[in-house]
């Protein structure tokens, strides 16, 4: 046929000379987008499962706490006391006063705890608070 | 004299640029953790000391406990937590006012904390959504910004956290 002939004529070539550009496009993109992971997280937790949850907008705002199965509270980098959290978050929130305190708290945890640093965040006067969780489905 | 010899142009070779390219992509696709923060945003009543009490009506307040068995009390009242939900919203729609104060035993398990405050927030969103698709025929995440604060400020979440009877 008419068609086929003038297909079979010549070979399609796919032009791979701009190839890696494309690809280092996509390698900026994610190197952009990537965040190494800045703490190193020293407790072991699970989170627990909402469904009302939403999303934190301002990374930067965000502190974390983490609390451990085991109870020990983490702050940074460090494993802290539960009577250090005032000094830590005051001084925290002098430097940035709109701070949100992400809580990282195992789902097993009593709410002993939960409320003693809730006391000491409200001491400090950071209020702004947020349970993380996990997205129930 | 040494003999200068002619030496060839010198190339760096650029057959293999796509193949190093695609070895450093794979380790950052690799490497990349879309680690959104999610969770139950609130905010926490300042600290006893530094604010007066201000006295709320106590017909104004909904007082939710949750036991160390994990039993949850409104108003005195078992409930199961699924209730919870149509409970607050029909409370909340007699009493716009409504404030839900949140106490909770320091032997409750944190989990079930979270599920009565999701089941709070969940409420709170389905007042929003019938406020929404009430004034502007919309669902509230169709809504554009300014619209959302409007009904935001119209539902405002008032959920507090009552003071625990005694501060270690």
């Amino acid at each position: 046929m008419k068609f086929q002939k003038k297909f079979g004529q010549m070979k399609p070539r796919v032009p791979t000379s701009s190839l890696p550009d494309i690809i280092f496009m996509m390698l900026l993109f994610f190197m952009v987008t990537t965040t190494i992971k800045v703490f190193d997280v020293k407790v072991r937790y699970i989170l627990p499962e909402a469904k009302a949850i939403e999303k934190i907008e301002n990374k930067r705002l965000v502190s974390y706490i983490w609390v451990g199965r085991d109870g020990r509270i983490q702050v940074d980098d460090n494993i802290v006391q539960l009577d250090d959290l005032i000094d830590i978050m005051y001084r925290k929130r002098q430097e940035n006063p709109n701070v949100i305190v992400s809580l990282r708290i195992d789902r097993d945890s009593k709410m002993g705890i939960v409320i003693d640093i809730q006391q000491r965040l409200r001491k400090a006067d950071a209020l702004r608070i947020n349970y993380s969780t996990l997205q129930k489905l | 004299m040494l003999k200068r010899r002619k030496r060839a142009e010198a190339e760096i070779p650029s057959a293999s640029m796509a193949d190093i390219a695609f070895e450093l992509l794979i380790f950052f696709l690799v490497a990349t953790t879309f680690d959104v923060d999610t969770g139950i945003g609130l905010v926490l009543p300042p600290a006893a000391e530094t604010t007066e009490q201000v006295k709320i009506k106590q017909s104004d307040i909904a007082k939710l406990l949750v036991n160390a068995a994990g039993e949850v009390l409104l108003d005195g009242e078992l409930i199961t937590v699924p209730q919870i939900r149509e409970t607050i919203k029909n409370k909340i729609k007699q009493n716009p006012k409504l404030i839900v104060s949140i106490k909770t035993d320091r032997e409750t398990n944190y989990s079930r904390y979270i599920e009565v405050l999701d089941e709070l927030k969940l409420a709170y969103n389905d007042l929003r959504e019938e406020h929404s698709l009430k004034t502007y025929g919309k669902s509230f995440k169709d809504l554009n910004r300014d619209q959302q604060e409007e009904v935001k400020k119209a539902i405002p979440i008032r959920i507090s956290i009552a003071e625990p009877e005694e501060v270690k």
